[in-house]
C-alpha cells in the first residue's frame, strides 16, 4: 500500500474539482465499510479518499413541504431508522437499514455509499427502486438526476463518471395507502451478504392493488426493478394468488449464478419466496399492521 | 448420585467425593486481565529496531517452481532480507514433530514453512521478506518473480486415489503397516483396524444399513490470527514470541527446519487468542527467525485471515462409508466402515483417529475398518478439535438411528443396550477403564429436554435428534514448578498455553491437594527455558496431565516442607503431620502460610516440582439433544433447543466445563450448517474471509444448554478426563437427525447449508408431482 491522500471538502464544487482532478485514483468517502475493505484488498486502487461527510448536501435527512425525502448520500444508516417520519414513509428502506452488517457497521455505512458501491447483492437499492427514488448526480458539467434503477450497470459498476459523485436521493411521498418491505435470505442471521433479495412497495384501495413496484437483488449482474411484476398486481385483489404471479415473474426476471453463496437453482427460487414474503408484508403494512424487519 | 442444577446447567455425580476447591466457581486467574484488555498477545509484543515480514504465496494450486527471482524485492529501499526454501535447513530424511501432531518427516514440515520445488495449495508460501515497516514488506513480497509451470489440481479425495490422478509428490508411496506401495501414489497411507468376522456378524443381522457420507473442508475459526516475532542474541540464541498451543513444539519445528541446536532455542508463549487444535504446529515462526537471522534485526510477523483460510491447516473433507447390521432384538452384529481423508498437500491427516472413533461408542465384536490418507492440492490439513471424530461419528450415529427407525426401538435404549463399558475392545485398542457413556445416555433420558415434547405447531417442520460422540483425551508429558513465596502463596510455573480456563482448572487441583485456598495459588505459563518439558495443549490434556503434574509437584512441596518444619523445629521429619493446611508435631504447630514465613526466614527455599507421563487415556463420551425447525420454502434450519451431556469425569472448574461444552457444540453447529471451503475448478480459495467462510454468530445458536455427568477417571488424582474436544462430535449427526425428525429426507452430506436442503426437498416434491 502506497502513502494516500485525504481531503475533506465543505461543499459539493469543491468535492467535484478535486474528483475532476484525480479521475479515478479518487473515490468517494462516507462511512467507509465497503471503500476501505476493498483498498486494503487490494480491489481497488485508492490513492485520494474525499471525505464525503463535511458536506452540508451530503449530510441532510429532511422530509420535504412537498412530502417527499431528501436522502444526503453520506446519511448513514442509524439516522434513517432513528428518524420517525422516514420510518413512517419508506418501511422498506428502513427494513434494509436495519440488517445490513450489524449495528457497528449501521453507524457508519450509508445508503449512498451502498447505491454507490453498486454491489449486485446491496440491500438498500431494491428498497431505493421500489420507493421510486431518484437520484441527484452533481460533476465537472453540472447536475442530473436519474432513476435509482437505471443507477447501476454491473458489479461495482455504475453511471457515474470519474468527475462525479452522488449528492442525495429524492424519495417521492408514498400515495395514501401504501406499504412496503424489503427483506433478504442469508445462510446465517447477522453479517452476511443476501443470497436473494426482494423489496415490494404497494398501494391499495380497499382490498384492490392500485399500484405495485417490486426489486430483487443478488440474482442477476445488478439489482432487478421487475416492472412486469408490479405491473401484473394493479387491479387484482391483494392476496396469495395476485403475489404468486407476481412472484413467478420475478422468478423469471432473476439470472443468477453459481457461487460460494448460492446456487442458480436456489436463488431462483428463493427470487419467487421472497417476492411472495415481501409482498405479504407491504400490504400488510398497507393495512396499518405492524411487519417485522426480516433478515 | 446427586444432582445439582443451575440455571440452564445441571451436574450429576456418580461419586461421593467432597472438595472444598476442585468444583467451586471462583472467578479465573486471567480473568481481570482478559476483560480489561491487559493481557498481552504475540501480536502485542515488540522489540527495539524490529522490522516486518511478509510472505509471497502461491496464485495457483498446483504448480513446479522452475525459479524464484528476488532480485526486484532485494533492491526495493526498505528491504532487508528476503528468503525462500534455501534459506532453511536441508531436511535430508530426518523426522520432526510429536505431541497432538503426528511425527512427520521434516522435508513436509519444512516444505509446508517454504515450498520446496512445488506448490501444492493456492496460498503455499514460496519465499518470504523482511523490511522497514509492513507496507514496504508487503510490496516487496508481490515484486518476487515466480516462474510456475502450472500443473492440474487434485482437489477430490476420491479423483486423488485413482490409480491415474495426477501425482503430487512423485516419491510418495502408500505406507500400509510400513510395507511402501509399489508404485507412487496420492495415498500416503493405508490404515487397517479388524476384529472379528464382519461378514459372520451381518449374516446374523436382522437389518444391515449401509451408506455414505460427504464433507467438506472447514477451518478451526480462531479468532487471534498467526503472529511470530524472533529475535537472534550476538552469541547465536533465538528467542521467539508467538501464540500456540504448545511453545515446546514449536521450539522443536524451529531448531529442526533452521537446524539450530535445540538448547539455542527459547519460545516465550503470549496469551492466545483460540487455536482449537490449529495452532499445535509452527508457519511463521521459523520464516521469522530465517528472516531476523539474514537482516541482523528482529523481525514481526502477522498472517492476514485469507492467508489464515488458504494456508493454515483445516480439517479434512473427504468420505465415510459406514455399514452396520443388528438383529432383532437391536443388539449389533457387524460394523465396517471405510473412509478418505483429505491430507491437503503434504501427508498426514487424522484418518487413524477417524478409523478408531467411527464406532467408539459400541460394543462390537466384528468390526472391520480402513482408512486412506490422501494428498490433495489444499492446505496441509491439521488437528481440529477431536481430530477426525466428527466426520467419522456424523456417519455411524446416523446410520445407528437409521438401524433403530427400521427395527422400531427407542435411540437411547439401543444406545444403553449397545454401549462400550469397561473392558470393551475399542479398534486400535485398548480396551475401555471405566468410562462414562451409558451414564450420559441415562442422564439424557432423564433430561428435562429428552422428557419435553416438542411443540410443532401447524405449518411448521420440527424435529429432534440425538447423538453420541467419543474422543480419546491422551495423556502426553507436563511438567510444574511450584515455588513458596515467603507470604504462604504458591507461584506454580507450568507449560501448558491456557487455552479453556487451565491457569485456574491446573491451580485448583494443587490447592485441594495441599489444602489451600484456590487465591494462594498463582498459575504463571512460562516460557521452555523456565519449566521442565510439557506437550502441547491439545487432546483434551491439560488439566488432566498438568493437572497431575501440579498435583504432584504439591505432594513434593509437602515433603520439602515437612523436612523443613523439622528442621526449623528440630524434630524428626516423621514426627510432621499435615492435615488441614497445618503442620503439627509434639505441641508445635503452624499453618501453611506460618510455615512459608518460618521455612524463609531459615532460609530454605521450597521448590516442588514433577514432571508426568499419565497412560491412562480420559476417553470422553457426550450424548446431544437438538430441537430444530426448516423452513421448508428456504431450506434454511433453525436450531430451537440444543443440550450437550458430557462425561467430565470430575468437573474441576464447571463453568470452563461448561464453556468447552457449549463451544464445542456452537463448532459442531458451525461445521453442520454453513462452513466450507468453496474452491474454483483451478482449485484457488473463493471464500477466504470470514464473510463468506460462514461461522456461526450468536444469532445463530440457542443458549446451549449443559449436563455435567461425573464419572471420575481412576488414572487422574482428582477423577479429570478432559472435557474439550468431544462436544464437536455430536452435532452434525444429531442436526441431520433432527432434520430428518422435522421433514423425512436422511442428509449425508456436510455442510447442511440452505441450497443443499433446498435441493432434496424441491426434489422429493418434483418425483411427488412426477
Amino acid at each position: 500500500m502506497h502513502a494516500i491522500s485525504y481531503a475533506a471538502p465543505t461543499t459539493v464544487a469543491d468535492a467535484v474539482s478535486i474528483l475532476a482532478e484525480h479521475g479515478a485514483n479518487a473515490r468517494m468517502l462516507a462511512g467507509g465499510t465497503d471503500l476501505i475493505v476493498q483498498v486494503r484488498e487490494k480491489l481497488r486502487d485508492t490513492t485520494v479518499f474525499v471525505d464525503a461527510k463535511h458536506i452540508p448536501d451530503l449530510m441532510q435527512l429532511s422530509v420535504n413541504a412537498d412530502g417527499s425525502a431528501t436522502l444526503g448520500a453520506a446519511v448513514a444508516c442509524h439516522q434513517i431508522y432513528g428518524d420517525d417520519a422516514i420510518v413512517a414513509q419508506y418501511p422498506a428502506l428502513v427494513d434494509a437499514c436495519r440488517i445490513i452488517g450489524s449495528t457497528g457497521i449501521q453507524g457508519r455505512a450509508s445508503v449512498g455509499g451502498n447505491l454507490c458501491n453498486s454491489g449486485p447483492a446491496g440491500d438498500t437499492i431494491p428498497p431505493l427502486i421500489v420507493h421510486g427514488a431518484v437520484a441527484n448526480i452533481a460533476g465537472a458539467n453540472g447536475e442530473r438526476t436519474l432513476a435509482v434503477e437505471d443507477f447501476c450497470t454491473g458489479p461495482s459498476r455504475n453511471v457515474l463518471g470519474d468527475d462525479e459523485l452522488l449528492v442525495s436521493l429524492t424519495l417521492p411521498k408514498p400515495a395514501d395507502g401504501s406499504g412496503s418491505h424489503y427483506l433478504r435470505f442469508i445462510p446465517r442471521n447477522e453479517m452476511d451478504i443476501a443470497e436473494v433479495g426482494a423489496g415490494a412497495a404497494v398501494t391499495l384501495d380497499g382490498d384492490t392493488i392500485t399500484a405495485a413496484r417490486i426489486s430483487i437483488g443478488a440474482v442477476a449482474p445488478t439489482p432487478l426493478f421487475v416492472a412486469e411484476a408490479g405491473e401484473a398486481l394493479i387491479g387484482q385483489t391483494a392476496g396469495e394468488a395476485a403475489y404468486d404471479v407476481a412472484a413467478n415473474i420475478a422468478r423469471e426476471a432473476a439470472s443468477p449464478i453459481n457461487d460460494m453463496r448460492g446456487t442458480i437453482a436456489h436463488r431462483k427460487h428463493l427470487s419467487f419466496v421472497l417476492t411472495q414474503r415481501a409482498l405479504r408484508g407491504a400490504v400488510a403494512r398497507a393495512r396499518g399492521m405492524e411487519v417485522g424487519h426480516g433478515h | 448420585m446427586a444432582v445439582e442444577t443451575r440455571e440452564e446447567a445441571v451436574t450429576i455425580k456418580h461419586h461421593s467425593e467432597d472438595y472444598s476447591v476442585v468444583g467451586t466457581r471462583p472467578v479465573r486467574h486471567d480473568g481481570v486481565d482478559k476483560v480489561t484488555g491487559a493481557a498481552r498477545y504475540g501480536a502485542d509484543v515488540s522489540q527495539p529496531g524490529q522490522i516486518y515480514g511478509a510472505v509471497t504465496r502461491s496464485p495457483h494450486a498446483h504448480a513446479r517452481i522452475r525459479s524464484i527471482d528476488t532480485s526486484k524485492a532485494e533492491a526495493l529501499p526498505g528491504v532487508h532480507a528476503v528468503i525462500t526454501s534455501d534459506d532453511l535447513a536441508d531436511p535430508g530424511d530426518k523426522v520432526t514433530g510429536g505431541g497432538e501432531a503426528t511425527a512427520v518427516p521434516l522435508k513436509y514440515k519444512s516444505g509446508n514453512v517454504l515450498a520446496r520445488g512445488k506448490a501444492l495449495y493456492h496460498g503455499h508460501a514460496i519465499a518470504a521478506v523482511a523490511a522497514v515497516d509492513a507496507h514496504t514488506a508487503g510490496e516487496a513480497a508481490e515484486l518476487i518473480e515466480v516462474d510456475y509451470e502450472v500443473l492440474p489440481p487434485v482437489m477430490d479425495v476420491r479423483e486423488a486415489m485413482k490409480s491415474d490422478s495426477t501425482l503430487l509428490h512423485d516419491d510418495l508411496h502408500t505406507d500400509f503397516a510400513g510395507e511402501m506401495s509399489e508404485a507412487p501414489s496420492n495415498i500416503a497411507a493405508k490404515f487397517l483396524f479388524e476384529e472379528g468376522d464382519v461378514e459372520a456378524g451381518f449374516a446374523e443381522a436382522a437389518v444391515v444399513v449401509e451408506r455414505v457420507f460427504n464433507f467438506a473442508t472447514v477451518h478451526q475459526g480462531y479468532i487471534e490470527n498467526h503472529n511470530a516475532l524472533a529475535l537472534w542474541h550476538g552469541d547465536g540464541e533465538l528467542t521467539v514470541w508467538c501464540s500456540s498451543q504448545g511453545h515446546f513444539t514449536i521450539r522443536a519445528e524451529v531448531a529442526d527446519i533452521l537446524d539450530v541446536p535445540i538448547s539455542k532455542v527459547k519460545v516465550i508463549p503470549t496469551e492466545i487468542g483460540g487455536g482449537f487444535g490449529g495452532k499445535t504446529t509452527c508457519y511463521l515462526e521459523p520464516l521469522a527467525a530465517a528472516l531476523a537471522r539474514k537482516a541482523g534485526r528482529p523481525v514481526k510477523m502477522t498472517m492476514a485471515r485469507a492467508d489464515i483460510l488458504k494456508a493454515t491447516g483445516p480439517t479434512p473433507g473427504g468420505y465415510v462409508r459406514v455399514k452396520m447390521g443388528a438383529d432383532s432384538d437391536g443388539n449389533l452384529t457387524a460394523a465396517e466402515a471405510d473412509m478418505g481423508f483429505e491430507a491437503g498437500g503434504f501427508p498426514g491427516s487424522v484418518v487413524a483417529a477417524g478409523c478408531m472413533c467411527v464406532f467408539a461408542p459400541y460394543k462390537l465384536s466384528n468390526v472391520k475398518i480402513e482408512g486412506y490418507d490422501v494428498v490433495v492440492n489444499r492446505p496441509k490439513t491439521h488437528a481440529y478439535r477431536a481430530p477426525g471424530a466428527t466426520q467419522a461419528e456424523f456417519a455411524s450415529e446416523t446410520v445407528v438411528d437409521e438401524i433403530c427407525e427400521q427395527l422400531g426401538i427407542d435411540v437411547l435404549d439401543f444406545r444403553t443396550k449397545n454401549s462400550a463399558e469397561e473392558g470393551t475392545w475399542r479398534a486400535g485398542g485398548p480396551a475401555y477403564g471405566r468410562i462414562g457413556h451409558i451414564e450420559c445416555v441415562e442422564a439424557a433420558r432423564n433430561s428435562e429436554h429428552w422428557q419435553s415434547t416438542l411443540e410443532k405447531p401447524a405449518g411448521t417442520y420440527r424435529g429432534r435428534g440425538v447423538a453420541s460422540g467419543f474422543w480419546f483425551n491422551i495423556g502426553f508429558t507436563s511438567s510444574a514448578i511450584a515455588r513458596l513465596n515467603p507470604d504462604g502463596t504458591v507461584t506454580l510455573l507450568e507449560g501448558s498455553p491456557d487455552i479453556g480456563g487451565t491457569r485456574s482448572s491446573i491451580a485448583m487441583q494443587f490447592a485441594e491437594t495441599l489444602g489451600i485456598g484456590f487465591d494462594d495459588v498463582i498459575p504463571m505459563v512460562v516460557d521452555t527455558d523456565s519449566v521442565g518439558y510439557t506437550d502441547v495443549t491439545g487432546g483434551s490434556r491439560v488439566t488432566f496431565a498438568t493437572g497431575y503434574a501440579a498435583h504432584e509437584a504439591a505432594n513434593d512441596m509437602r515433603r520439602q516442607m515437612i523436612e523443613g518444619m523439622a528442621d526449623v523445629w528440630d524434630v524428626a521429619a516423621d514426627s510432621i503431620t499435615y492435615e488441614n493446611a497445618t503442620f503439627t508435631a509434639n505441641g508445635e504447630s503452624a499453618s501453611f502460610k506460618e510455615a512459608a514465613h518460618l521455612l524463609n526466614e531459615d532460609t530454605q527455599q521450597i521448590i516442588g516440582k514433577a514432571t508426568v507421563t499419565p497412560e491412562k487415556e480420559g476417553n470422553a463420551f457426550a450424548v446431544h439433544i437438538a430441537d430444530v425447525e426448516v423452513d421448508v420454502e428456504t431450506g434454511k434450519v433453525t436450531v430451537l433447543r440444543y443440550t450437550a451431556i458430557q462425561d467430565a469425569g470430575v468437573a474441576i472448574y464447571p463453568p470452563y466445563v461448561e464453556g468447552q461444552m457449549q463451544g464445542g457444540a456452537v463448532q459442531g453447529i458451525g461445521w453442520a450448517f454453513n462452513e466450507e471451503y468453496f474452491y474454483d475448478d483451478d482449485g484457488r480459495l473463493r471464500n477466504a474471509t470470514l464473510l463468506d467462510y460462514r461461522m456461526p454468530t450468536t444469532l445463530d445458536v440457542p443458549m446451549i444448554e449443559t449436563i455435567i455427568v461425573e464419572v471420575p477417571h481412576p488414572g487422574s488424582p482428582f477423577g479429570v478426563r478432559g472435557v474439550g474436544e468431544v462436544p464437536i462430535v455430536p452435532p452434525p449427526a444429531a442436526l441431520a437427525i433432527a432434520i430428518y425428525d422435522a421433514v423425512g429426507i436422511r442428509y449425508r452430506d456436510l455442510p447442511m447449508s440452505p441450497h443443499r436442503v433446498y435441493a432434496e426437498l424441491a426434489a422429493r416434491q418434483n418425483g411427488a408431482g412426477a
